[in-house]
């Protein structure tokens, strides 16, 4: 079972929607939708489902042509971010629907819910209507409705958005364990960058309608190809300066000049943006070849188990994440480092040319390769 | 809150002003002709049930209830099952004119029922309704239909799109939605609608009196025509107008919890 979007347009009231999406989905794979709200996942999700029909482009499964065929006639299962139930019927009447509306036998449905309650723990609830339920329990009631109709699509929309930090940390966990068994095709969108890296499989990056690439989760956030990838790939916020290679030195915009050691040392002559996560930003600790900044703090922002440091330097706003309880004044004035080995560097038209533990690409072929990947994960 | 000085004088003054025209009709329903005519009395001296025995046993009286309550049911029956197929389309599906359209249906309401008596009148003396119960339901649903889809496009607006598309994925055909789950979700805006339906047909004279002669007269024509040789006929009048309240504050007791909500056409 594969289902793929074959150059998929999809124009809604002359705004483009989606731009021109090809990409094909395995059984037995987990895929991450990942982007920023109105990026399109949502409607990724309507046409993968068949509720809409791409302008232009084609939807198969199995190499056949399904564009515009009837959802009824697919193997489909979605979740909604709204918790979306029968307020009519009980919660047993809701998971034991799509069972019902397939004809099967009467011990079958009852073996077959009484599984998915179990699994989603909503035993105790199964004879009240979904309005009388929390809601992550209407969620789970959604989820097992998605469970036990053995779907070889199971679309998952945000499905945990709208639920409290600690049932999101648990169901997160559990979803891939659920789901892995049916042997289906699992697509999860979600906004945020960790959730992504916590579900791993495949992550296919949005931007304004566009998938800016796809590959292995961790591909993708260690080897961005693009500078909006990491953009998207990156909470807090990717931190961003601009730099200029001449003769063996490198000039960061607003000041500071450093040996091009690390990473810039094979970098071409030229104008270049660096991005740096939160976590790659330290400050000043008196270690060698780092490259400093004189930043000013704006606030600082206390977690529990790490300070976030807002910075601003030469008129951009810097985030960099430390773990434990630090306390700066606001405008304050530190020194913020950077290991020139662990940045990412991007070229005139925002393509990767060099990303950490890698030395610089040539600039022809953008984005890491797999080898090169695999290789860093054994060392 | 403030404490209004002599709010419970107020709130009495109002309710016996309302109140006041309905005691009055009850009043007189238990009182003989006689005692309407000669004096002023402000409870019955002498309580008869001769009215309301008259009405239960006269068949040209209790046929008249039976006429209205007839084309009444009808008529509510058709709105609702015309009004929710419609209404649901005008919800769910953008089509050319969509707008324009479900504004000039309400628009129908607007003009005066006088309008339309003279082409029904004549339209269904030529086809052979006239003086049916078919002849006053139908006519009705040019007032009713516009009523019940505004209505009901509310209460079908209040169900999540999402809702639709979780039962189409669960393979549900689109009757089978209809009924099972659309239906059971918007069961109090259908009682909205059916009770604005109900009185507005129970109500309704001009149209109804116009399409009948004889055999489908409704109450309220009856009514009208109580005047015989011996001078008017009070408390029978009186009788009939307390019979003719109650079908209506039945209904609404039904949905009392709901009627807000009917009035604003469902997007309360």
């Amino acid at each position: 079972m594969s289902v793929t979007l074959d150059h998929v347009t999809r124009t809604v009231d002359g705004v483009q929607h989606i731009r021109d999406v090809s990409l094909t989905l395995e059984s037995g794979t987990l895929n991450v939708l990942l982007g920023p709200t109105l990026s399109g996942k949502t409607s990724i999700m309507r046409l993968l489902a068949g509720l809409d029909k791409p302008t232009t482009g084609k939807v198969l499964v199995n190499g056949k042509d399904v564009t515009g065929a009837d959802v009824r006639q697919r193997s489909v299962a979605m979740v909604y971010q709204q918790f979306i139930n029968y307020p009519s019927l009980t919660v047993y009447e809701n998971i034991a629907s799509p069972l019902r509306v397939q004809g099967k036998p009467r011990e079958e449905i009852e073996s077959r819910v009484a599984e998915a309650a179990k699994l989603l723990r909503l035993e105790p609830f199964l004879k009240r209507t979904p309005l009388q339920l929390s809601g992550g329990q209407q969620q789970r009631a959604a989820i097992a409705r998605a469970l036990v109709k053995d779907a070889d699509l199971v679309l998952l929309d945000e499905p945990l958005a709208n639920l409290d930090y600690k049932l999101r940390e648990e169901l997160r966990a559990e979803l891939p364990r659920i789901f892995e068994a049916s042997g289906a095709i699992f697509v999860y969108a979600t906004t945020e960058p960790t959730e992504a890296l916590l579900l791993g499989g495949n992550t296919v990056c949005m931007w304004e309608g566009q998938a800016l690439q796809i590959g292995e989760t961790t591909n993708v956030y260690r080897r961005p190809q693009t500078l909006r990838v990491a953009q998207v790939f990156s909470d807090p916020p990717l931190n961003l300066v601009g730099i200029e290679k001449k003769n063996g030195s490198v000039q960061y915009a607003g000041g500071t000049s450093s040996p091009a050691s690390g990473l810039y040392s094979s970098l071409a002559d030229g104008a270049y943006r660096v991005g740096f996560r939160a976590h790659q930003l330290g400050l000043a600790n008196g270690e060698a070849d780092r490259h400093a900044f004189h930043a000013r703090v704006t606030v600082t922002e206390i977690t529990g188990s790490e300070s976030f440091v807002h910075l601003t330097r030469d008129g951009s706003n810097w985030v960099a994440v430390l773990h434990g309880v630090h306390e700066f004044e606001p405008g304050q004035t530190l020194d913020a480092v950077l290991d020139p080995n662990d940045v990412f560097v991007f070229d005139a038209a925002d393509r990767l040319v060099a990303a950490p533990g890698s030395i610089a690409f040539s600039s022809e072929v953008p984005g890491g390769s797999r080898e090169d990947n695999a290789s860093k994960k054994k060392a | 809150m403030h404490s209004i000085p002599g709010r419970r004088l107020i709130m009495g003054l109002f309710l016996i002003f309302l109140m006041l025209p309905i005691y009055w009709l009850v009043n007189m329903s238990f009182k003989t002709n006689g005692e309407i005519i000669s004096t002023m009395t402000l409870w019955p001296h002498a309580p008869t049930l001769q009215h309301y025995r008259r009405i239960f046993t006269d068949e040209s009286w209790y046929s008249g209830y039976i006429n209205s309550l007839e084309y009444v049911v009808i008529n509510t029956i058709i709105s609702i099952s015309v009004a929710l197929p419609a209404a649901y389309a005008f919800s769910r599906y953008r089509f050319l004119g969509d707008k324009h359209l479900f504004f000039w249906l309400l628009s129908n309401r607007m003009a005066p029922a006088a309008v339309y008596a003279l082409p029904f009148f004549n339209l269904y003396s030529a086809i052979g309704l006239f003086d049916t119960p078919w002849a006053v339901a139908l006519a009705h649903c040019i007032f009713n239909v516009p009523l019940a889809v505004w209505i009901l496009e509310g209460f079908v607006s209040g169900v999540p799109r999402e809702i639709d598309e979780t039962a189409f994925l669960d393979g549900y055909s689109f009757p089978r939605f209809f009924i099972k789950i659309l239906v059971p979700l918007i069961a109090s805006g259908i009682g909205v609608a059916a009770f604005f339906c109900f009185m507005f047909s129970w109500v309704e004279l001009l149209l109804a009196r116009t399409l009948t002669s004889v055999n489908a007269k409704p109450i309220a024509a009856v009514m009208t025509r109580t005047v015989s040789a011996a001078g008017m006929d009070w408390g029978l009048l009186a009788a009939a107008g307390v019979l003719t309240i109650i079908p209506g504050a039945l209904v609404i007791w039904f949905v009392r919890n709901y009627i807000a909500r009917g009035f604003a056409l469902g997007r309360v």
